[in-house]
Parts: structure tokens; sequence; C-alpha cells
């Protein structure tokens, strides 16, 4: 019996979580799309989420792409089909790895910051500060960090994409002494708009979701420095999850037949 | 005769068991200054943050202007929010904007006035709470607690507002800005016709800035009148707790 109360608690939970979660995110989208907006947060906040994750995102670009470039070599160099490393790199890289990986990495560095940030204002009672002030904080802290995830990302991969295929290209030519052209002109050749459109689409809805779910844990946090804590904490959990899931979604979506 | 710019009518508001007000009723006229004094945990923070929606009352009626507002979440309620200022006991100044963009968060946000203007303005508020221009630009965390206690009031006022909520205002700050405070409030009452509801623990402050003073026991006001007569109210509860001694009707939750 107790063992059936425990599953029925933890069933009733989720719906309430996952009915706090639609609510909320009904309005924050109403609020991304209604006056006033706040072009000085957004801008803000693309900086934030773009500028400043460049090194992390760079850095996990480039060593996918070499190790990608390495890896391939050894798999293919038995079907003597060196050529297809060049596909296989950019593929990859543009389809899932760019947009997955610096999702995750933005996952752990912007959601947790979202989070602790919208967490701390809420138990320091900021946020009755902003409705006392006729500030809605939906408007105010919510809106602009959905929209710049919802910008940011996207140009945020596009450049990882960049840096990891240059990656690849360094450990093919500098390491396995393929013709710099020869490569070059593989990549270009292999590669179709759709590949870089879907991780882009990829990009995008992750960013959404790292701001939403950083917004939506801190918005909820309650109890003081543990409760932020434990905010944070969900905020990456639940973001990288959905990034996964999504990932998937959006991959069947596109290329699922 | 005009409504009152508040009224409270039986509010009730429990958290879980626990049942902070129980029932309370009041009516704040217009350009009034009414005192809310009463121990510690008895709810005074929750009955003003009920007014003004942050939290949402159990039951009973909260008009503002005769308006009800009893049952608006803070998002529907910003043009009622925009008659109010606030002064939160723990401050809850914006601790990533300078001070100056604190004082003027709601000349910017909610007036849309140029950010030049407002910074002015700002800095003219914060020299009426004794703080000076160079202050305007440091963040909150680099002042002193008494300081973040005077930018919250500026900010409370910076866009006058025609209702103010102080809660503990001068809690925190030695005896001389304690009184600078007091002077100021009573005059921002008096001179901009501003109603006002105070909360403090300072006896002294209490006589010097309300026009009525009020005692929260138990979840009730169990006093009202004019802040004149409050040492000599009959009523055994406010006695002791003007006059702060431990015996008496109202028992601390303390084991000896
Ligand atoms: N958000 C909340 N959730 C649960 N309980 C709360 C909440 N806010 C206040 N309380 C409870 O309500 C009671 C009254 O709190 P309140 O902050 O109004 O006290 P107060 O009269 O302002 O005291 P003080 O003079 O110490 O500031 C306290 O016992 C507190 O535990
Ligand atoms: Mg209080």
């Amino acid at each position: 019996m107790n063992f059936l109360a425990t599953i029925g608690a933890v069933v009733l939970a989720f719906f309430g979580h996952l009915g706090r979660l639609t609510i909320f995110t009904a309005t924050a989208v109403s609020h991304c799309v209604r006056p006033p907006f706040y072009p000085r947060l957004i801008g803000k906040q693309m900086v934030d989420i773009g500028y400043y994750s460049l090194p992390v995102v760079g850095l996990t670009a480039i060593f996918s792409g070499m190790v990608l470039a390495l890896q391939s070599y050894t798999g293919f160099a038995r079907f003597s089909a060196e050529s297809a490393i060049a596909n296989v790199v950019v593929i990859s890289l543009t389809r899932e790895l760019g947009p997955v990986l610096a999702g995750l990495m933005v996952a752990g560095r912007i959601g947790a910051s979202m989070a602790a940030e919208i967490g701390t204002m809420r138990v320091t009672e900021q946020i009755d500060a902003l409705t006392t002030l006729s500030t809605n904080p939906f408007k105010y802290l919510v809106a602009p960090r959905l929209i710049a995830g919802l910008l940011t990302l996207p140009a945020l991969v596009l450049v990882a994409d960049i840096i990891g295929v240059f990656g690849g290209y360094m450990v093919a030519v500098y390491k396995l002494d393929f013709n710099a052209g020869i490569y070059l002109s593989n990549t270009v050749e292999f590669l179709e708009p759709l590949d870089v459109i879907s991780g882009l689409v990829k990009a995008a809805a992750f960013g959404f979701i790292i701001a939403l779910m950083g917004c939506y844990s801190g918005y909820h946090s309650k109890g003081g420095a543990q409760g932020v804590g434990t905010a944070t904490t969900n905020a990456v959990v639940s973001s990288s999850i959905l990034i996964l899931t999504f990932n998937y979604v959006i991959t069947e979506l596109f290329f699922g037949t | 005769m005009t409504a009152p710019k508040i009224r409270l009518k039986d509010v009730k508001k429990s958290f879980g068991e626990k049942k902070v007000l129980d029932g309370v009723t009041l009516d704040i006229a217009k350009g009034e200054s009414v005192v809310v004094i009463g121990g510690s945990g008895t709810g005074k923070s929750v009955l003003l943050k009920c007014i003004l929606g942050i939290l949402l009352a159990d039951s009973g009626v909260i008009e503002v202007d005769g308006q009800d507002v009893t049952h608006r979440r803070p998002a529907d309620r910003e043009a009622v929010n925009r008659k109010f200022g606030m002064l939160f006991q723990g401050g809850a100044l914006f601790d990533s904007l300078p001070v100056w963009e604190n004082v003027a968060f709601g000349l910017i946000q909610a007036e849309h006035m140029p950010r030049k203007v407002a910074k002015e303005k700002a800095i003219e508020t914060l020299a009426k709470v004794g703080l000076s221009a160079d202050v305007a630009e440091l963040l909150p965390v680099e002042l002193s607690g008494g300081m973040q206690k005077r930018v919250g009031l500026a900010r409370a006022i910076a866009s006058s507002p025609e209702i103010v909520f102080f809660d503990e205002p001068t809690t925190g700050l030695d005896p001389i800005m304690g009184d600078v405070i007091n002077d100021l409030i009573v005059s921002t009452v008096r001179k901009q016709g501003i109603t006002a509801l105070s909360i403090t623990h300072d006896m002294h402050s209490a006589k010097k800035i309300g026009d009525r003073i009020t005692m929260l026991h138990q979840g009730k006001l169990i006093w009202v009148g004019d802040a004149k007569i409050v040492d000599a109210s009959g009523n055994e509860y406010v006695d002791q707790f003007v006059h702060g001694r431990a015996d008496g009707p109202i028992k601390m939750q303390v084991r000896r």
C-alpha cells in the first residue's frame, strides 16, 4: 500500500511540474511576442550566451572535429575510402555534434547561471520588488532570455561547425597527410543545405529550452541558498535531458522516413 | 463620504495549518499615515504583501480607491501597482544594477522617462535620504546595511506614488539617521499628501510618523487609535509592547 502511495505521489508531482511548466511556457511566449520589448536586455543576454560561450564551445568543436577525423580514418582505412572522412566530419558536425555539444555546454554555463540569478532574485524578494515597480517579471526577466537563447545559439553553432571542420581538416592534412585541396573540395561537395539548416533549427530549439528551463527553475525556487542550488541543478539536468530528447524528435522530423 | 484609499475587510491568510492573518479590518483615509506595530512574526509583512498582491489573501476584501483588488494576480495589476511604492524589509534591491538605476527603476520602466533625466531625479532622491551622488554609481553589495535601507527608501518614493508602504524603515540605522528618515517620511506624507502604511518596532518612530497606530496580535488588529494616545491606550497588550516588558499578556515562545 505504502509502495503504491509513493508511486502515486511521484506521478502527481510529475504532472504538477508539467502543468506548471506548460503555463510558464505559455505565459513566457505570450510576453515574447507582445511589446514592450527590452532590446538593451536582449542584447546583454546575447553577449552572455553567445560571445562568452565562444571559447568553451570553440574548444569543444575543434577537438570533436579532430577526433572525428582520426576515428573515421582508423575505421575507413580498412575499406580504403579515405575520401569519405571529409564527408563524415562535416555531416556529423553540422547535423549532430555541433548543436548537441554546444547545447550541452551552454546548458551547463548559461542555464545554471540563469537559474541562479533568477532564483536569487526570487528568494531575496527582488521579483516581488519588480511587480511593485509595475514591471512584469516575465517581460523583464524571462522574455529577453528566451529571445536571446533562440537567436544566439544558431549563430554559435554555425561558428562551432566551422571550427569543428577546421579541426578535422588539421588532423587530415597535417597528421594523415591528405591533400588539403581535395579534402576541402570533398567537404563542400558532400554538404547539403539541409544538413546545416537542420542543425541550426536544433540549435534554436536548444537555446529556447536552455533559457526556458533556467528561468523556470529559478522563478519557482524557494527557501534560501539551498533552494537556489537545487534550482541550478534542476535547470542543467532538465535542459540536458530535454536537449537530447528534442534532438531525436527534430532529427526524426527532418530525416526520418 | 469618499471611499478610503485602502479598505481591508476581514482579510485572512494562512500558510498551511498556520493562520497568520485571521480577519484584519482597517480603513486608511487618503493622506493618512498609519503605523502597524506587533511582535516579530505576527504577520505584519504578510499584511503588506497581501495588499500589494504579492501574496493572495485567502478570503476577505481588499479595496484600493474603492476598487476590489483582492483576487488579482500581480501580473494583472500593473495599473494599481503604479499607485504604490514599497520599501521591503530586506531591501530587495536589484543587485545587478547600480544604485541610481535601482532608484530610477520605476521612472525608467513604468513611466518611460529617458535614462538621463531619470538619473538626475534619482540622484536628487538619494540626496533626500542622505546619500551623496558618488554612491549612485556603486552596486548595492558595496553599501552598508543602513545605506541599502535608505536606497530602498529612495526607490519607494522616487516615482512619487500615491501610497507608500514602509516595512521597518529605521531598523538598522543609527539614531540620528533614523530620525532624519522619520522626518523624511513625515514630510513626504504631509507635503505630498501621500497615504502611508508603515511597520516599525521603534515606538519613538511610530509616534512620530503615524497619525494612527494599530497593533497586530494573533492575526487580528487588537487596537487602533490616535498615535498621541498610544502610551495611555488602556489595552494591556499595547501597554506591554509600548513599554517593552517581558511580563504581560503576550507570551513569547521561548523556553527558559
Ligand atoms: N511565504 C511564506 N510561506 C510560509 N510562511 C510564511 C511566508 N511568509 C511569512 N510566513 C509566516 O508568516 C508569519 C508572519 O510573517 P511576517 O514576515 O509577516 O512577520 P512580521 O510580523 O513581519 O515579523 P517581523 O517583525 O519579524 O518582520 C511568520 O510566522 C512566517 O513564518
Ligand atoms: Mg516583517
